[in-house]
């Protein structure tokens, strides 16, 4: 699904991100992936899952499998859920829980960068480039490359 | 155009069913002229919508298999060739609806020549032979021109579809219900034809509206002579539509969220009720409860289908089968109409019908074979189904030959699924159940049909995938039976609400038999067996889980202790054949909940099947049954294959309360011995005792055993039984024949005085008296080694120090070492074995324990080493917790080698490595 959109945009020239903010550093996530952004109450843990997932959360009825982003790139969890990101994958709804969202940005796809050889390889695996932004650097994540790791480092696990 | 097509597909597909299964018939009794007429109507059926929606391929293809059944109803012999020939056009009339459905309304390129050449060529050639003298075949000698006419026409004007066909249709039409009456009108010949002729489509609705409308048929007949009638199904389209209508399944689930919805919100109303006591809204909220109770019945109700649909290709599949093997075989359905929702239907149709294949094929004998065995040439498969508690109870039996026990246990072995010692405390039932374990296939030969080594376990999981489970029943030479247990629905179901470390989860509640509170002084109390706590239920012992441990709510490290049960709730479950105990904290209320799948990235977390939402709006896990019950089996298999291991682990901790078995063998007094190193209890019918070269010896499932009294001398024949207690090692089976069980008993084990007699440990105070315990050990290795060993001369034999604190343990390893061919001296210190060797040191191999108290293993190996001087000898380490680290530490410290406790295979394999193979001079 976000292969397709951002071919779109290639050939549109320019991709709205929005920004969130994990353990300080800025990423953008794609505003066409993002449906909502929700405070998460009542999560509940699933007990033997991965350590990624925080848990789930009914959402309006909805069932949301919630994803720990700081976990996921290997940092240490504050265990706070203040804010995530809604997306839809394959029919199911997952939340980032990310510390917090920003604004939106417009940025031309060819300034992007490709990551920096030394970025961390559990990042490199979920960012897909750099743009510099004025005063700081903006990763973008590449939700559906971490969500399919996420299960695939579930059956190594 | 689209909604038509769509509208013929499932008609088609379903009529096609139906012709299957009657054709089937239709073999078996030519003469049936009401089965003949309902194949007949169903290709016409099918002939004539192909026409009419322009599949002229179809049409082509329909039209002649219509002509040889025609040729039936008129009297021609049916031949099993001709049957095939029709099944076989059958099969790709189904395959040419599927290429439909495919591309949307395009009939597939290619063409049927071949089969319509063969069909009209069967239907030419045989007229001749036997000239049918009915004065119906005034009409029908015009009508196969006509329809051969049709035919050719069609198919060359694939290009003008409806216009042309929709003509000939109608003429056709016509002719078919000019040719009904006529029938009808030589009563004499043909009294049944009228009426099935008139029924209307061959759709189940219609089916199920026919007996009512009998009264009706002379006006349906009537209604036959109006030229502008088209289509059969037309005429009776009407009533028919009245009672049943087609909804799209798509609707039906839509429907059916929608109303799993509203349970969530009607509970999530009460869950609010309960905590606000008064209120008005009270009484409407309880009338709006009501009702929706009673939507999601009807709305369940509308998904349930009889399991018979899942069924209707069997028959067919049956039969091809047994053609292809050259057997014989009847198939017996019984409960069809027993309802299941839709969507475990849908599950369980392959599995069903690959266990059938798997019957017909493995199951049963050839006929040869049969008559030889004295059974019938016919070997018979029974279906049946029926309903039990919230469950449908699937069984698939056949007359066959039964499940070959030696051959699984020799798969699970050649698999590495079991070991002898483990295969031979498992009972006939849990070794059959190994036909289910991947990869497992016993058929000596691969067939087209099975024997590929897939399909038991595909079988298994999908019927597990959906709540169910699977088991089997055998015996040899008189067939097997497989019982499959499903739940009616997967939407919907009560479940019980429990909490365990804080943490809310259901549990669904037809795997729950009863809560039970835990009281230490009650009946209801946990005891400990070996380490692991069951709970004493009447007259049952249960395993228990415990939910929070094996979730990873709870330290798994900590030590489970009995105060941690005191007072707790255990759920008492029961799935497949396992009945255990689950621990939780506390059980709130019941709730229908309603199952939500769990999320991709979740889906393997074991142990939980699913989530849903409360009332109170959290999202909780719906624990699996049959995940549980896996752990329980696992739990069990693994304490199994560490029977001697554990114990011996636990009795080496001094103080530790075991279970013993107190028994009469040869006097009055009562002896022990630890119930984790009996394999069974069994009952020994005396006069089964044969003599083996001197040894007395039992045929115990297909092996010969020795069997011992208690002094260690062989049992002698006699008449009557008396009980026997099985002790196993590695593949080593033996019996003991005991006067009387007397009671089993949680004990500590503190051996009082020191053993005089080889065959005890020593003599310990249980329940208040004086017991000896015996010394398993002994008993095998009187069993087993041979006279020799003792005979030879203890100066040839390697001698062997071994060191070890716990005075049980101590005894227990001596014999089995003496029987490998060792001189073993024991020393309960390593400050005593120091002091051994420093007397003389002319030992083979040292064996020490490492825990000990005072001075260590390693400790005592630097000693030997250091002090001693002794750089040569092995010295082989006993590690009981920790191995790995053992290993490490040891081989610093001196150690050679280092084997876990409980790993005797293992010490002995290193003794021989490193003393040279004592075991050459011992025999």
């Amino acid at each position: 699904m976000s292969k397709t959109h951002s071919d779109a945009e290639k050939a549109a020239g320019v991709i709205q991100y929005v920004t969130v903010r994990i353990a300080g550093q800025l990423f953008g996530v794609p505003i066409e992936i993002v449906h909502e952004v929700f405070t998460p109450d009542r999560v509940t843990r699933v007990p033997l899952a991965p350590a990624e997932i925080q848990g789930v959360l009914n959402l309006r009825g909805r069932i949301v499998t919630m994803v720990n982003m700081r976990r996921l790139l290997g940092l240490t969890s504050t265990g706070e859920t203040k804010t995530a990101v809604g997306i839809e994958r394959h029919g199911e709804a997952f939340g980032l829980v990310i510390d917090e969202v920003g604004e939106v940005l417009v940025l031309e796809s060819a300034k992007r960068e490709a990551n920096p050889a030394n970025l961390d390889p559990r990042w490199a695996e979920l960012v897909i480039g750099v743009h510099r932004l004025s005063n700081e650097l903006m990763l973008v994540l590449d939700v559906e490359r971490a969500l399919s790791r996420l299960g695939a480092r579930r059956t190594a696990a | 155009m689209d909604e038509l097509l769509r509208e013929f597909l499932t008609e088609t597909s379903e009529s096609l069913d139906v012709a299957d299964a009657e054709l089937v018939k239709f073999e078996r009794d030519p003469n049936n002229r009401e089965i003949l007429n309902n194949i007949f109507r169903l290709v016409h059926t099918i002939k004539g919508t192909c026409g009419f929606i322009g599949l002229t391929r179809l049409a082509a293809l329909a039209h002649a298999a219509e002509t040889l059944m025609d040729k039936f109803r008129e009297g021609m012999p049916v031949t099993p060739d001709a049957v095939s020939l029709v099944l076989v056009s059958i099969d790709r009339i189904k395959l040419l609806l599927a290429e439909l459905e495919i591309n949307e309304g395009v009939e597939p390129e290619g063409s049927d020549s071949d089969l319509i050449e063969q069909l009209l060529a069967m239907a030419a050639l045989e007229i001749v032979a036997p000239p049918p003298p009915v004065p119906a075949t005034v009409p029908v000698p015009a009508k196969p021109v006509g329809m051969g006419a049709l035919v050719t026409q069609s198919l060359e004007r694939e290009l003008l579809p409806g216009e042309v066909p929709l003509d000939e249709l109608e003429r056709l039409f016509r002719q078919t219900e000019v040719e009904v009456p006529m029938k009808g009108a030589s009563k004499q010949k043909l009294p049944a034809a009228p009426k099935p002729a008139a029924l209307p489509a061959p759709v189940e609705e219609a089916a199920k509206t026919v007996p009512a409308k009998s009264s009706g048929k002379p006006i349906l007949v009537k209604d036959d002579e109006h030229p502008s009638k088209k289509d059969e199904d037309g005429a009776h389209g009407t009533p028919v539509a009245a009672q049943s209508i087609r909804v799209s399944v798509g609707m039906l689930e839509h429907l059916m969220t929608m109303v799993s919805e509203l349970v969530l919100t009607r509970n999530q109303l009460l869950e609010i009720a309960r905590r606000n006591e008064d209120h008005d809204y009270k009484v409407s909220l309880q009338r709006l409860s009501n009702v929706t109770g009673e939507l999601q019945d009807a709305i369940m109700r509308t998904r349930m289908q009889p399991i018979g649909n899942a069924w209707q290709k069997l028959p067919r599949i049956v039969r091809d089968l047994a053609q292809e093997l050259g057997k014989h075989v009847e198939l017996e359905m019984h409960g069809s109409e027993t309802e299941l929702d839709r969507q475990v239907l849908d599950q369980i149709k392959d599995p069903l019908t690959h266990m059938v294949r798997n019957s017909a094929d493995h199951g049963l004998e050839m006929p040869e074979e049969r008559r030889r065995l004295g059974k019938s040439e016919k070997g018979l498969i029974r279906l049946s189904a029926y309903h039990e508690g919230g469950f449908v109870i699937v069984k698939i039996s056949d007359d066959g030959k039964g499940l070959d026990l030696a051959r699984i246990k020799a798969k699970a072995l050649e698999n590495g699924l079991a070991d002898e010692a483990e295969l031979a405390k498992m009972s006939d039932g849990q070794i059959f159940r190994f036909i289910f374990a991947a990869g497992f296939s016993t058929a000596a030969k691969v067939t087209s049909v099975s024997g590929r080594g897939v399909g038991m376990d595909v079988v298994r999981s999908n019927i597990e995938s959906i709540g169910g489970t699977v088991d089997v029943q055998s015996k040899a030479g008189s067939g097997s039976t497989f019982i499959i247990k499903i739940p009616l629905t997967l939407a919907i179901m009560p479940a019980l609400i429990v909490e365990v470390s804080g943490d809310r989860f259901a549990i669904p509640q037809n795997a729950v038999l009863e809560l039970v509170r835990v009281k230490a002084d009650s009946e209801h109390a946990v005891r400990r067996l070996n380490d692991s706590p069951v709970l004493c239920l009447r007259n049952q012992l249960l395993p228990i889980l415990h939910l929070g441990r094996l979730l990873g709510l709870v330290d798994s490290s900590v030590e489970t202790t009995e105060a941690e049960f005191e007072n707790r709730l255990i759920a008492v479950m029961h799935v497949g054949n396992e009945s255990f105990g689950v621990v939780v904290d506390s059980v709130s209320h019941t709730e229908e909940i309603v199952v939500k799948p769990m999320s991709s990235v979740l889906r393997q977390v074991s142990l939980v099947s699913g989530s849903t939402i409360l009332g109170d709006g959290h999202v909780i896990m719906i624990i699996d049954p049959n995940g549980l019950a896996q752990s329980v089996a696992t739990t069990s298999e693994a304490t199994a294959a560490n029977v001697l291991a554990s114990s011996v682990h636990a009795d080496a901790d001094a103080d530790q309360v075991m279970s013993l078995l107190l028994f009469r063998a040869g006097s009055e007094d009562v002896r022990a011995v630890p119930l984790s190193l009996v394999t069974r209890l069994e009952e020994l019918s005396q006069e089964t005792i044969e003599k083996v070269d001197g040894r007395s010896v039992i045929q115990y499932r297909g092996k010969l055993i020795p069997i011992l009294v208690a002094n260690g001398a062989p049992a002698e024949k006699g008449v009557g039984t008396r009980p026997m207690l099985i002790f196993s090692h590695d593949a080593q089976v033996m019996g003991l024949a005991v006067d009387e069980i007397v009671d089993i008993v949680e004990s500590q084990l503190d051996l009082e005085i020191a053993s005089t007699s080889p065959q005890t440990v020593g003599g310990a105070i249980i329940n208040g008296r004086a017991t000896e315990v015996l010394d398993v050990g002994y008993f095998l290795s009187q069993a087993f080694s041979d006279d020799a060993n003792h005979l030879s001369s203890k100066a040839e034999q390697p001698r062997l120090l071994l060191v070890d604190d716990s005075p049980f343990f101590r005894n227990l390893l001596q014999p089995v070492l003496k029987g490998k061919g060792y001189a073993v001296i024991a020393c309960a210190s390593a400050h005593e074995a120091l002091e051994r060797l420093a007397a003389d040191n002319r030992f083979a191999a040292i064996v020490s324990d490492v825990e000990m108290p005072e001075m260590d293993g390693f400790s005592f190996a630097e000693a030997v080493r250091g002090k001693l001087g002794m750089t040569d000898v092995p010295i082989i380490a006993m590690a009981g917790s920790n191995p790995s680290l053992a290993i490490q530490r040891g081989r610093a410290a001196g150690f050679t080698d280092c084997v876990a406790k409980f790993d005797r295979p293992g010490l002995i394999s290193a003794l021989q490595e490193f003393t040279g193979s004592a075991q050459g001079e011992a025999a």
